[in-house]
């Protein structure tokens, strides 16, 4: 095989094929696939719930992921949060003619990885090269479906007064990894992300039938106070305990020597949740047993208000939290 | 000594009593968005007020030092460097952000070494870097111009914008302004060490106080301030001893003085201040981007209605200019204070006060 992805790649041809059979079916072989059929058929009954989402990151490969793992677990979140069980996916890809193969291998290496981690199976693909210039080495869009297991209680994704906020990790990870590699910043160690599939933590809240979930999302780009201020309603407050926000010592420095609020920055490997006071300790013991609810801790509540979110020190002052803005861009030092 | 906090803002509270009204400006710009982020103002009694002079490096920058840098960044066979916060000032209808949509080669960098490394990886471009700030960039920058002179680099120059602080305050406060006492800037004063700021004292009779960054270093150096000002003394205290010593850091400021001299520059907001900028000496001339290439003028006016002078004078806080948080976002800015997270519109915006 060659080293490089050419045009023909891209042409349904034999190197098309080849392609297929010695870098793609190897990694992710499964049933719904190795037919090779236009279109996967799976098997299912009930409500499904369905998303798709595009990655194009720069650079490809971050401490603490790459393309390839973010765009199974972005993709596996969005179906854990709805409150579905991630079943199936499709990795269609773009590939920038010159991409090296051994780049394309660890790609679809990671892919597979995190799919098994996660539970999923790749169902279908596509891959079409463009010219080179045409695209930033590769972008992947993967579609997902998910099930909602018999007895599961689809969360309404509307907060409540009274509810406790809940976050599963530490924060603002994979924002600040990202941004270290791609400015060269020189953060040493190197900062790593968090990506990871996350449907473990969400399955785990609801094999307890008595606990209530009113609303959970993965807080991605805009990080943290992106989702508190989408959730906020005009009858209620969002308050943030500020020191009781997890996040790693290291990314924090970044954070403070680069004039970046933690809470702006993009999760991949955290959720949110807001659940009823009476259960939140539970919820919460229930994530810390698990491998990526090790950090999880309370970091506010609801409570009846007019439609803000703000955040307490442990001084007593008060700071108004606000819908992120434009890039974020690293300030003069 | 641990500082408790919650005491040092009662003690603020007790002292406040005993004045009228006290207005203290900050001039620096992670003080100013420090004092936000951390919410002071909504701890402080309500006659102690705390206003932003022109602390920030981006929002300071003339409009014509940004139309040199949007003219230079345009030219095919350039990479022009900058800080990431300069990329959304707007000049006209243009920013250098808009410039790098349209495909113009313009890259973030935190150091000016990183335009330098830069330079060495792409000998057929001409790299420039954008210096702004005060004493805590200007070493950074007469480093890497050291080094260019010394490594005989043909394709780097530098677009120099640089600034020092003690012009710009004697300037602004030589008629008080209403201002009661200054909170100094302490990255500024680990440069220049803190007897720098003893003009302030003796020439413009103000009590200050160099503080450090936490919350409770930014309220220690109030609670000194209302001190000196309850006991009518004159003095420029040091709060950020760990830090900043008496004469500074001298390997710096001679970097400074081998490499730059002294020279009048425009402030937005303060117009022309003699001796406050920084250009190189003869030496190091060859340097100069503004010299290298031609440069197109393209002043543009402030946006109708747009405060930031004012605020940068401290006459104002965002909250008067009719555009915040309207017409005038981080997103959209309309002026300079919008732009830099150390802006303080943006940083008011980022953290209104509840």
């Amino acid at each position: 095989m060659e080293h490089k992805i050419t045009m023909s790649h891209g042409s349904g041809g034999e190197k098309y094929r080849e392609l297929v059979q010695e870098i793609f079916l190897p990694a992710y072989c499964n049933e719904y696939l190795s037919p090779l059929t236009d279109s996967a058929i799976l098997a299912g009954e009930g409500k499904i719930a369905m998303t798709t989402d595009s990655y194009v990151v720069k650079p490809l490969f971050f401490p603490g992921g790459n393309i390839g793992n973010m765009s199974v677990s972005g993709t596996v979140n969005d179906l854990a949060v709805s409150g579905a069980l991630p079943k199936y996916i499709s990795v269609g890809m773009i590939i920038e003619a010159g991409l090296e193969i051994k780049v394309l291998k660890r790609i679809v290496d990671s892919i597979a990885d995190t799919a098994k981690k996660a539970g999923v199976k790749i169902v279908t693909g596509d891959t079409k090269v463009v010219e080179s210039k045409s695209a930033d080495g590769i972008f992947i869009n993967t579609a997902g479906v998910g099930v909602f297991p018999s007895g599961r209680k689809i969360p309404s994704q509307k907060i409540k007064a009274g509810d406790k906020i809940i976050v599963s990790g530490c924060i603002a990870s994979h924002g600040m990894a990202v941004m270290n590699a791609r400015n060269n910043l020189g953060f040493l160690p190197p900062i790593e992300s968090d990506a990871a599939p996350l449907g473990n933590l969400v399955s785990a809240i609801f094999k307890h039938d008595d606990y209530i979930v009113h609303a959970m999302r993965d807080p991605t780009r805009g990080g943290v106070a992106a989702t508190l201020c989408e959730w906020v309603t005009s009858g209620t407050d969002i308050v943030i305990y500020q020191k009781s926000i997890p996040i790693r010592s290291d990314v924090s420095a970044a954070c403070r020597l680069l004039g970046l609020d933690p809470l702006h920055i993009a999760n991949e490997g955290v959720i949110l949740f807001s659940v009823p006071e009476n259960c939140a300790n539970d919820v919460l013991s229930v994530l810390r047993k698990e491998e990526y609810g090790k950090y999880s801790a309370i970091i506010g509540e609801v409570r009846e208000g007019s439609g803000t979110v703000s955040a307490i020190t442990d001084f007593g002052s008060k700071t108004r939290i606000m819908m992120p803005k434009g890039e974020i861009l690293p300030r003069i030092c | 000594m641990k500082y408790n906090i919650k005491d040092i803002i009662e003690a603020i509270k007790r002292l406040a009593d005993n004045f009228d009204k006290i207005n203290i400006m900050e001039v620096c710009g992670t003080h100013t968005a420090n004092i936000q982020k951390y919410g002071i103002p909504s701890i402080l009694p309500d006659n102690i007020r705390l206003i932003s002079g022109p602390g920030c490096p981006v929002c300071v920058t003339s409009q014509e030092d940004i139309s040199r840098a949007v003219s230079i960044a345009d030219k095919d066979d350039v990479i022009f460097t900058c800080f990431g916060d300069m990329m959304r000032v707007p000049c006209g209808n243009k920013s250098l952000y808009s410039l790098r949509e349209g495909g113009s080669d313009i890259r973030i960098v935190t150091s000016p070494m990183d335009a330098l490394q830069i330079s060495l990886e792409n000998p057929q471009k001409q790299v420039v870097y954008f210096g702004i700030g005060f004493e805590t960039t200007a070493p950074h920058t007469a480093a890497l111009i050291e080094e260019a002179y010394k490594q005989n680099i043909k394709n780097i120059s530098v677009l120099n914008s640089h600034k020092t602080m003690p012009p710009a305050i004697t300037s602004l406060l030589k008629n008080k302004c209403g201002i009661d006492a200054l909170l100094c800037p302490g990255h500024v004063a680990v440069i220049t060490g803190s007897d720098a700021f003893s003009f302030i004292p003796e020439k413009l009779k103000l009590p200050a106080a160099i503080a450090g960054f936490e919350a409770y270093e930014i309220l220690a150096a109030i609670l000194s301030l209302l001190s000196m000002l309850k006991g009518n003394i004159t003095e420029c205290i040091n709060m950020y001893p760990g830090a900043v010593t008496k004469t500074g850091n001298q390997t710096a400021l001679k970097l400074i003085n081998s490499v730059m001299e002294p020279c009048d520059a425009v402030w937005r907001g303060l117009g022309n201040i003699p001796n406050s900028g920084l250009k190189f000496r003869y030496k190091y001339a060859a340097f100069d981007a503004s010299k290298r290439f031609k440069i197109t003028k393209s002043i543009s006016e402030e946006p109708n209605g747009c405060l930031c002078s004012q605020i940068l004078r401290g006459e104002n806080l965002p909250f008067d200019c009719k555009h915040f948080s309207i017409n005038c976002t981080p997103d959209n800015p309309l002026g300079p204070c919008m732009v830099s997270s150390e802006g303080s519109c943006s940083a008011y915006y980022r953290y209104k006060t509840v």
